[in-house]
């Protein structure tokens, strides 16, 4: 699947996208988060605070229990400040 | 009723976007038009520079406008949101809700921008007149609970 990070978290792990291979047993956005948190500095940065996170499976916003299994794009961000 | 969406780095002009939800109709009773800046925070800031999710915003966008519609029978709508650049004095965002009545043009402005500021993609970075690093603007509960507060109703 492809990630794509946005504003601090994106800066944080210094890529605006990449493609993921996560390992089967990774199968919600909470156990996908812990993975990549694992992989290194940047990574363990970006979501030192799971809770400021907020996520999105194909350009709509989905909850921290949601399957991955179907995702063709994963994006991760804070919370939003727009308008 | 089709909205128009747009998300665009150019500014835009509320007057011609007004003109064209209302010209060559007879039904529209009322027309409340929000229009966002970026203001200077006491003379603090330089500009704001605004990154968006580029297809996920104009969608999120898209499911905020059909929940209004949902709510109150506009008979049109446009919603504008600018990225990039842009600086103390310049426009940021557009809603422009067409109804038959005040009542109902007021409420669907009022609830798309609650929701937009919660939900739609964007994030704000902060250029300061005085330092070079510039900050992620944090998102604000206030925000939340204006926008949770339709919930209710």
């Amino acid at each position: 699947m492809k990630a794509v990070y946005f504003a601090w978290v994106r800066e944080r792990i210094g890529l605006a996208e990449e493609d993921l291979a996560p390992p089967r047993e990774v199968e919600t956005v909470r156990q996908l988060i812990d993975w990549l948190a694992a992989r290194g500095e940047g990574y363990a940065a970006a979501f030192a605070n799971p809770k400021a996170i907020r996520a999105a499976i194909d350009k709509s916003h989905v909850a921290p229990d949601a399957p991955i299994a179907a995702a063709r794009e994963i994006a991760f961000f804070p919370p939003m400040t727009g308008g | 009723m089709e909205p128009t969406i747009r998300v665009q780095a150019e500014d835009f002009d509320a007057g011609c976007e007004e003109a064209l939800l209302t010209q060559g109709r007879r039904d529209v009773g009322a027309l409340v038009t929000f229009t966002g800046l970026c203001r200077d925070e006491e003379g603090t800031l330089a500009a704001l520079e605004l990154e968006h999710y580029p297809g996920m915003a104009e969608e999120e966008i898209g499911r905020v406008a059909q929940e209004a519609l949902a709510r109150w029978p506009l008979v049109g709508l446009t919603i504008i949101h600018r990225y990039g650049v842009i600086r103390p004095g310049e426009r940021i965002v557009l809603v422009s809700a067409a109804a038959r009545h005040r009542g109902e043009a007021f409420a669907a402005a009022e609830f798309l921008m609650d929701y937009l500021k919660t939900r739609a993609p964007f994030w704000k970075k902060e250029r300061r007149v005085d330092r070079a690093d510039a900050g992620w603007v944090a998102a604000k509960a206030v925000d939340d609970e204006a926008a949770a507060r339709w919930e209710k109703l």
